[in-house]
């Protein structure tokens, strides 16, 4: 029986196998931020050893970080501590490290990728859910604990237990103003927040070899919030191209041998997944969610579903959620009320979602009571976007360019949504409070915070193309 | 570091039945700025424990003196959402040793196993069972044993078994941690990187 592209790097990985217990994995690259990291490097202290293999493991602040004045000492006593402890600990146990100010700094899932760090085949981990994204290569590529963290650093290994495979088809062309993100946030809808806890999942079809580099990377990113350990997809031309010249890509013979290698990374055609689900890209329209977890999320004309429609044993739960959010069950989407747009994250803060929002706003004008947060996920994105001119076109249009980080996505720093007011956001998370106590978050793509953004509600994208 | 050790517990229990109980939930993002493990039990369900002003919020389940214990009961999808260890952390630092629920999520599973913690999932319908006792007596206790991998509702002496990976279940019995077994193989580790292909 042939092998599915997940066993095929997995078990090329695996260092030991524990009898009745997990796989000892090893680890191609670590990437390490600010938050999840200290308790590792004081573990590592504490047992008095230094990082196995500190050129395996790359580090970025982003969590914390300011979004303006980043040349500034960051103001927050705690983040700042976080953020230099994070220096300290990197040169200590000599990993490279692109601190704030550094160009190559910003959300590590953003900076992984665009250095050419992520490569096919690689394992790939970061004590962050959403190190999903990497998956996007055809890499295995998942978030871990702070003491998966410190075993990687001691070790450059995990133990973790093969997880179950699952693919997920899509097939088909998407319509106008349908986005990566809306297929994700489609497939989360429809399977919900645990629907593939226990499996690594494959996207394969013809609606997702169709994206672009970023749209796989958007889709992959949120694996997550399915309950999936991660998500991937085949590597092909398109990724192959996107690597290539990268600061971090093989060169030369080395990139020949690596492109021979890459090319067989594939699910064999006689493979078998433990469970397959299909889906049609037309039947996808724009999607937002309306609820308290990603699952909550409906297609943008539709309507809040009626209590009666949700099973008897979640009714509780979803009663409670529709009570945060200040949301009737059974009223329709459009139109309802938006304070706050958040374009950026690990999710959407790629150059290619700056630059669908910025042709959509481009010559209109931002609503008058709508606040704006337009976060670059790198350093890189911004030097790019200002070298396209985009951030005098979001100008002209009410809006302004900040700086890099994960900002507004998780509000650790100041970028907070008060409480009570509503946001439509790019990002990957609608829990309560997630953008500030109290804020009420509804996710969606970029194109439809953009609609929101011209018009202080939501609104269908499509009515502007 | 050593975990703490776990053999058997016999205790009331905390029921919280929510469903899809998130990390951001357990331990809201703005408290993750610290250095140490330390301290994060204080601030366990923040939000809904404590209102803007630092007051408990009444009628949250643990601001309720009517219910004790360390074993928190949860609801489906327990631990969803961020890969932060600081939820086991606060989880373990206000004195929880167990957490029950019919369905955890993969990398908060790991996290509590990898704190001492011991996540017993047990089917929806003993689930309900351990709820509706509750609710009954508050006293209810819960006695969960590792070795035999079974836990029971004692009033009723009702039982159901529960897995654990025979490897995870080896290093809680005796309070082993991952990393002292990964330094123990590095000959090994050594071995696989001489034929590393990335
Ligand atoms: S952008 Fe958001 S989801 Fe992504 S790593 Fe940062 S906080 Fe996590």
């Amino acid at each position: 029986m042939g092998k599915t592209l997940f066993d095929k790097v997995w078990d090329s990985h695996v260092v030991t196998q524990i009898e009745g217990g997990p796989s000892v994995v090893y680890i191609d690259r670590h990437l390490i931020h600010e938050v999840t990291s200290p308790q590792a490097f004081a573990g590592l202290d504490e047992r008095g050893i230094k990082a196995f293999r500190p050129e395996n493991s790359v580090a970025t602040p982003d969590h914390n970080v300011p979004t303006v004045n980043q040349h500034l000492p960051i103001k927050d006593e705690l983040s700042r501590m976080q953020v230099n402890k994070l220096a300290e600990n990197t040169a200590k146990h000599g990993i490279r490290h692109y601190g704030l100010g550094h160009p190559n700094q910003g959300v590590v899932h953003v900076v992984g990728p665009e250095l050419g760090l992520t490569q096919p085949g690689m394992t790939i981990v970061c004590g962050d859910s959403h190190t999903s994204t990497h998956g996007a290569f055809g890499a295995v590529a998942f978030g871990i604990g702070t003491s998966e963290v410190e075993m990687v650093l001691a070790s450059q290994c995990i133990m973790q237990p093969k997880p179950k495979r699952m693919r997920i088809t899509i097939d088909g062309t998407l319509g106008k103003g349908v986005e990566a993100k809306d297929i994700i946030l489609y497939i989360i809808a429809k399977i919900s927040t645990g629907g593939a806890t226990g499996y690594f999942v494959e996207f394969a079809g013809s609606a997702i070899t169709g994206l672009t580099m970023e749209g796989r990377m958007t889709v992959c990113n949120m694996s997550i919030e399915m309950g999936a350990r991660g998500g991937h997809i085949a590597p092909d031309e398109v990724t192959f191209n996107y690597i290539k010249g990268r600061e971090f890509a093989p060169k030369g013979d080395a990139w020949d041998k690596k492109l021979a290698y890459w090319k067989t990374l594939k699910t064999d055609s006689d493979a078998v997944f433990d469970k397959e689900l299909k889906y049609r890209a037309a039947d996808i329209e724009p999607m937002i969610t309306y609820g308290t977890n990603p699952g909550m999320g409906t297609g943008i004309t539709q309507s809040i579903p009626a209590v009666e429609t949700i099973e008897e044993s979640a009714r509780g739960s979803y009663i409670k959620s529709l009570a945060y959010m200040g949301f009737e069950a059974g009223t329709p989407m459009i139109g309802k009320k938006v304070d706050y747009v958040f374009l950026g994250s690990c999710t959407n803060g790629r150059i290619e979602d700056l630059r669908a929002f910025t042709n959509f706003v481009k010559g209109k004008k931002k609503a008058d009571d709508v606040v704006v947060w337009i976060v670059p996920g790198s350093g890189q994105v911004e030097k790019q976007a200002k070298q396209e001119g985009l951030d005098k076109i979001l100008e002209e249009a009410g809006f302004e360019l900040r700086q890099p980080g994960c900002s507004s996505c998780l509000a650790m720093n100041d970028d907070k949504v008060p409480e009570g007011l509503y946001a439509v956001s790019t990002t990957n998370r609608n829990f309560e409070g997630r953008q500030g106590p109290g804020s009420r978050t509804l996710l969606a793509s970029p194109l439809t915070a953009a609609a929101a953004a011209l018009t202080g509600k939501v609104t269908d994208p499509r009515d502007f193309l | 570091m050593p975990i703490d050790k776990f053999t058997t517990l016999r205790s009331s229990c905390i029921p919280m039945p929510i469903e899809n109980v998130d990390t951001d939930q357990i331990i809201p993002a703005r408290f993750l700025k610290a250095t140490s493990k330390e301290g994060f039990g204080d601030n366990l369900f923040r939000d809904w424990r404590y209102n803007k002003q630092n007051q408990p919020i009444q009628g949250f389940v643990l601001n309720d003196p009517t219910y004790s214990g360390s074993i928190l009961v949860g609801g489906k999808n327990f631990g969803s959402g961020s890969s932060r260890e600081h939820a086991a952390w606060a989880i373990h630092g206000y004195g929880f040793k167990v957490v029950v629920s019919s369905f955890f999520a993969d990398i908060f599973k790991n996290n509590a196993l990898n704190n001492g913690i011991l996540p017993v999932q047990v089917s929806a319908a003993f689930l309900e069972k351990i709820f509706k006792a509750v609710q009954v007596d508050p006293k209810t206790e819960l006695e969960v044993n590792l070795e035999k991998q079974q836990i029971t509702l004692v009033s009723s002496n009702e039982s159901e078994s529960f897995e654990i990976n025979p490897y995870k279940k080896e290093c809680l019995l005796n309070g082993y941690d991952d990393i002292d077994y990964l330094l123990s193989i590095r000959d090994k580790i050594e071995a696989f990187e001489a034929n590393r292909v990335n």
